[in-house]
């Protein structure tokens, strides 16, 4: 008779990649439960989920749209956890980015588009970087705990937001608060026409390929690996820590306001409140996902974009409650998380 | 009577094989060592004894009965403890809460009375705590003590202790023998892992050398010798490096002057410290542990501010300055704690490349091809077993120490600032350390030997300082230097003698 046992040692590298497809099988038997219980039937359910929003060019792009803003903020996320610096900032620092967006969109309109379009893009990433430096000097000078206070940053900007937009960026034409429409200049080009896809894909993937080569080939990158895997053994071998932490936190704070300019640039043209629905946060998750490595990361956020649309269409084709959509995504979530835990282990022949 | 068999242990990780048909017997009532360098295999053997490992091949008998150990549970259930190096001890609870906790099934616990179910435990093994004490209160001595009776509190009657002395100062060795002798006197059978040969020989009864994950041999103290031993566990016949002649003294180069820093908890610990290393000579600082000998290496590292005072090298003030700029000045430090000074989840190229990351920029990104051929190079020239993609932490502690030197000494720094350099390696890795500091003295760098091995300090040393609470109590030649005169200040007879005229 054949014995196995299981070994706490790591995977072995296909079986590493294979956890997410395990995740996705595992989660679909748990919701099986819950898409019954709606009286419909699981297996179609999980077409229109995961199949159904590649199957047409339409719904395919849809999914590089939600991906770009996570791109993004997996991007940022990413970078910091590099260095060790717990930034859960992303969500503020997304909304400082989409306020410059929208202010300069406001005040560019005279200039071309080839001019606009870097500037935004700069001081996007300039406001995001300024949102990330209070907690980010805290951290280093003080030694204050960077995962509270980029937290409580992202709830004094959202009130930022509704003081500017029920105050004096208020557009007087429309009912809601929101600021009033950028500058057509200011726009970002569609990359296919009549689609929803915007330059902020490209940025966003530009940035992915970026940050993989700054922490992984660049003197800076090790550097901040070395911080975040051994912050006394970098300090004594010479790293100049609160520096690399710094520099680390405010180019992550940048990237995540890139993603803002993105959704006011290429989505919504103009400020609401609501711009981001948590996609900080997301951030985080995608991180986490994709093992951070940013590669990975890049495909654990086109990921999360794809249930994000297979959601809605779940939702419409089969007439089911649509946060049943939002169960299956967290479920997915929170499995493919907990099976992360599989890769330290190998099963073994006794 | 044989207390535990463990027959034709085999236990492979991944190529390396750590044990090979390994056969172990203890006897009842006996204190057994487990000798042998690291990496030799010891920690292994034990660990699969204790459930933390499962062997791939082999048997364990306990107490004459096959025993299926595959976790510690089953182990404390067969009354086998084990006290690791690195203890398991909640610092927020009192040693009574640590003795019982996990052991005790009971929902609610009432204080007073598990501290007089432990206290009367330490009292029937003769150990001195106090079960209302927290730990986090307690000296390492006092913990190791608490690990030990929580094993005992466990109904243990083998006991494992996995290098029960590299934490301790002298006189807690003693207690801690003194226990141990009590222990083997009331029945308990003890497995003393260690490398330290004059230990095993003032301990134990029997010894078993293991080399290389086999069992050399199994002898009985009485039949043996320390020199019988060093062989056994080196295979060669080799002990002991030692400096060579007198030098004429060099220039000055590292100057220390009136020098002050305070300990993490805020409290002075060095008190005015002024050295001069010349070029050319070890200076080697002696002293009790806990004298400051932690605060001056941190300071010349970098890594400390200090409060006043001045470090200076060839006239180039390095007072307050990062640890970047002393490498920059050419002063090679070598940390107290190896883990202090690599990062484990970085591989050892990368380990070797960060402190002098400049060199090997080409076009922005870093040149990964100079990284590797520069860590090739040292791996050859220090025999490190290591390849470059290693990840550091899974390096034995010898191996971790030549990728330190290695990074250090390739620079041929003018100043080597060594902190208890040889702490913890075995005894081939050991005389390697020694070798390559004196080849850097008779290289012409100034070598500031900060060690608490007093042997260490005599076989290498042209000068000697003595440091006692955060002072120089004096410095001695070599020729001037014996164990005695040395013994004596480092209890701060200076300061006694200074009372003394006072009065």
């Amino acid at each position: 008779m054949l014995r196995f046992k299981i070994e706490k040692a790591p995977a072995p590298v296909w079986f590493r990649t294979l956890i997410p497809f395990i995740a996705i099988v595992v989660t679909f038997i748990v919701t099986s439960v819950f898409i019954i219980w709606a009286k419909a039937n699981p297996f179609t359910a999980y077409y229109y989920f995961l199949i159904a929003p590649l199957s047409n060019p339409v719904s395919a792009i849809e999914v590089l749209v939600k991906g770009t803003p996570l791109l993004l903020t997996g991007a940022a996320v990413t970078f910091a956890f590099a260095s060790g610096y717990y930034n859960i900032g992303a969500e503020g620092q997304l909304l400082a980015g989409a306020i410059a967006a929208a202010g300069l969109g406001m005040v560019l309109g005279p200039l071309p588009a080839l001019l606009n379009i870097p500037i935004m893009l700069i001081g996007g990433f300039a406001a995001g970087m300024l949102w990330a430096l209070i907690p980010a000097l805290l951290k280093v000078k003080l030694a204050v705990d960077e995962v509270v206070t980029t937290l409580l940053m992202n709830t004094i900007i959202l009130f930022f937001i509704s003081w500017l937009l029920n105050g004096y960026w208020r557009d007087p034409v429309s009912h809601q608060p929101q600021s009033a429409t950028i500058a057509p200049s200011t726009v970002f080009p569609k990359l296919v026409v009549h689609s929803r896809l915007h330059l902020g894909f490209i940025v966003a993937v530009l940035v992915i390929i970026i940050i993989y080569f700054v922490i992984k080939r660049t003197a800076l990158g090790l550097q901040m690996r070395s911080v975040g895997l051994g912050k006394d053994a970098a300090r004594f071998a010479g790293v100049k820590v609160g520096t690399t932490m710094l520099i680390a936190a405010l180019v992550s704070g940048g990237i995540a306001g890139l993603a803002g300019v993105g959704e006011v640039a290429g989505i919504h043209f103009h400020l609401i409140s609501q711009i981001s629905p948590g996609y900080g946060y997301t951030g985080i998750i995608a991180a986490t996902l994709g093992g951070l490595n940013p590669l990975g990361v890049g495909l654990a956020a086109l990921f999360i974009g794809l249930i994000d649309t297979g959601a809605q269409t779940v939702s419409s084709a089969m007439s089911i409650p649509i946060y049943l959509g939002n169960v299956v995504e967290a479920t997915l979530l929170l499995v493919t998380l907990s099976m992360f835990v599989l890769q330290n282990y190998r099963i073994k022949r006794v | 009577m044989v207390a535990i068999e463990m027959k034709g242990i085999t236990k492979r990780f991944g190529p390396v094989t750590a044990n090979n048909q390994v056969d172990f017997r203890l006897e009842q009532g006996e204190i057994h060592a487990l000798l042998g360098e690291n990496g030799a295999g010891k920690t292994t053997l034990m660990r699969i004894l204790y459930g933390l490992y499962s062997a791939d091949q082999g048997q364990i008998f306990v107490n004459g009965q096959r025993a299926h150990i595959v976790s510690p549970k089953d182990a404390i259930g067969l009354g086998i403890g084990m006290v690791t190096q690195h203890f398991t001890l909640v610092p927020t609870l009192t040693v009574a809460e640590n003795a019982v906790l996990g052991y005790i099934k009971s929902f609610g616990v009432n204080p007073h009375s598990i501290q007089l179910d432990v206290k009367a435990a330490a009292d029937r093994y003769g150990i001195e705590v106090r079960p209302s004490a927290l730990i986090r209160h307690l000296s390492v001595g006092e913990r190791q003590r608490v690990e030990i009776l929580k094993s005992l509190y466990r109904n243990a009657r083998v006991l494992i202790l996995d290098e029960p002395t590299a934490v301790l100062v002298p006189q807690e060795v003693d207690v801690l023998f003194e226990t141990l002798n009590r222990l083997r006197a009331d029945g308990m059978s003890i497995i003393f892992i260690s490398h330290k040969l004059y230990e095993v020989m003032t301990i134990c009864d029997r010894i078993t050398v293991l080399q290389d994950g086999h069992v050399v041999g199994t002898v009985k103290k009485t039949d043996t010798s320390q020199t019988e031993l060093a062989t056994m566990m080196v295979g060669r016949e080799t002990f002991g490096v030692s400096r060579q002649g007198e030098r004429p003294q060099g220039e000055p180069l590292l100057l220390i002057d009136n020098l002050c820093a305070n300990d993490p908890k805020g409290f002075p610990a060095l008190k005015g410290v002024s050295l001069e290393v010349h070029t050319g000579e070890i200076l080697g600082v002696a002293g009790v542990s806990g004298n400051g000998q932690s605060e001056l290496s941190k300071v010349l590292a970098g890594t400390l501010r200090s409060t006043s005072g001045q470090v200076t090298v060839a006239s180039e003030n390095l007072t307050c300055r990062d640890p970047d700029c002393f490498t920059a000045a050419r002063v090679g430090r070598i940390p107290e704690d190896r883990h202090e000074g690599m990062v484990g989840e970085l591989t050892v190229a990368e380990n070797l490349a960060l402190e002098n990351l400049g060199e090997f920029i080409h076009n922005g990104l870093l040149d990964q091809k100079k990284i590797m051929a520069h860590a090739e190079k040292l791996i050859a020239e220090y025999q490190i077993k290591a390849s470059p993609n290693d990840h550091t932490r899974i390096l034995s502690g010898g191996n971790m120490q030549k990728v330190i030197l290695a990074r250090v000494l390739s620079r041929s720094p003018r100043v080597v600032i060594a902190s208890q350099p040889t702490r913890g390696l075995d005894v081939g890795a050991t005389e390697y350390v020694r070798s390559k500091l004196l080849e850097q003295r008779d290289r012409g760098a100034a070598v500031l030997l900060i060690s608490e091995d007093l042997d260490e300090v005599l076989a290498l040393s042209d000068r000697i300082a003595v440091i006692y609470e955060g002072r120089i109590v004096g410095i001695l030649t070599a020729k001037d230097a014996t164990v005695t005169k040395l013994g004596l200040m480092m209890t701060g007879a200076r300061e006694a003698e200074h009372a003394a005229i006072q009065n």
